[in-house]
């Protein structure tokens, strides 16, 4: 019996994601009406528990995709991956009002900057607090802090070492976990209310999955707004991390 | 047909891919950039453009407005595969400058948001449509 519904899992992977996801929302949903009183919103904690199931099949299986590594669970990889994330996430454009969008792209641009230069620098003085003194490692580790994609192809366009690459991979990880779990609890401090004030948030704290899931958690209606600032950090990384940021870095520390 | 609609968000997610490679690559890059941005962009102009011609019929909508409800359960499984394990055995350095960069942004984010001039209080909610998907989705 039981094998037989675990092979009925197997088979349809994307099928019992759904199923296994829908219960976790479901399972939140009362956990935020019952437990805090509609506080703490149900996705904030649907996102925490997905979190925790993801430490959970990472300690299990010892691979890096979290639950999606325990092929019971292979369908999470679909679902939760890039292809379908980033469609559910050109969907939401949907109920972008343009002039809203419009108003505030000069700022969203500013922020998208900033958000891109202020992590790289602190994470490039971090890195050489502790020690790494080269530019090649402070640049990755600093790119790593703009986020867990830019720190890898920055490393590997100037030639760090892996241990380097880990760590810079690390900091953009632990940067998104952050910024998933901390946007709901910090919303009133950042002022996230309006389309602008979710762009600058977008271009700032940076990380895709970081804000697509933050924002998520506070308001589902600012979503598409720091979505759309925040889907051009990764390239803007990518583009500055092993040119101007690399060169300034080097010419800093010569 | 509901199949028009997630058709139009599948061209405009592919073509958005698209143009985003090709951005990558004429600038050097080894990554795509900005690509869902574009695409995103684009599914604002196509759905200005048809509603101003009228060929956008509530069923059309629905096929993209599905997806569009879907996406915090898709964030969820996204959160679902993290790599956990890597992110917190990276140690005092991986923690403490991510820790500190999102101290940071999150100063400046709130000084430029504070800075926002309040022509009316409380903000407007943004203006949805009446799909119920949606006001679910909440």
């Amino acid at each position: 019996m039981l094998d037989i519904l675990e092979k009925a899992a197997l088979h349809n992977g994307l099928v019992a994601a759904f199923a296994l996801v829908g219960v976790i929302v479901l399972l939140s949903g009362q956990i935020s009406r019952r437990l805090t009183f509609g506080r703490v919103h149900g996705s904030a904690i649907a996102i925490v528990i997905g979190l925790a199931l993801a430490y959970w099949g990472g300690k299990v299986s010892g691979g890096h995709k979290g639950l999606a590594d325990l092929s019971l669970f292979g369908g999470i990889g679909l679902m939760g991956g890039a292809m379908l994330r980033d469609f559910a996430i050109v969907a939401t454009a949907f109920e972008v009002q343009a002039t809203e969008a419009r108003k505030a792209g000069l700022v969203g641009a500013v922020s998208l900057l900033l958000g891109t230069v202020l992590p790289f620098i602190v994470g490039a003085c971090v890195a050489r607090a502790f020690g790494y003194s080269d530019a090649v490692s402070m640049t990755t580790i600093g790119a790593g802090a703009v986020t867990y994609i830019v720190g890898p192809v920055t490393g590997a366009a100037i030639g760090a070492s892996p241990d380097v690459m880990a760590l810079s991979i690390a900091t953009g990880l632990v940067k998104a976990i952050i910024v998933m779990v901390g946007t709901p609890i910090a919303a009133r401090f950042l002022v996230l209310r309006t389309p602008r004030s979710a762009m600058v948030f977008g271009g700032l704290a940076g990380t895709v999955s970081g804000v697509s899931a933050g924002l998520a958690a506070t308001d589902r209606k600012l979503v598409p707004y720091g979505a759309l600032v925040a889907t051009f950090h990764t390239g803007l990384g990518c583009l500055m991390g092993p040119s101007v940021l690399f060169f300034a870095t080097k010419a800093l520390i010569a | 047909m509901i199949i028009y609609g997630t058709a139009l968000l599948a061209t405009c997610h592919l073509l958005g891919i698209f143009l985003g490679d090709l951005l990558g690559q004429a600038l050097g890059v080894k990554t795509n950039v900005g690509g869902v941005g574009i695409a995103m962009l684009l599914l604002i102009a196509a759905r200005l453009f048809m509603q101003r011609r009228e060929i956008l019929p509530k069923l059309t909508e629905l096929g993209v407005e599905y997806w569009g409800a879907l996406y915090i359960p898709v964030v969820v499984a996204m959160a679902a595969q993290q790599d956990m394990v890597a992110a917190l055995r990276g140690g005092p350095v991986a923690v403490l400058s991510a820790v500190t960069a999102v101290a940071v942004c999150a100063g400046v984010i709130s000084a430029i948001n504070r800075s926002e001039r309040r022509e009316e209080d409380p903000a407007p909610v943004p203006v949805l449509h009446d799909n119920p998907l949606l006001a679910e989705a909440e």
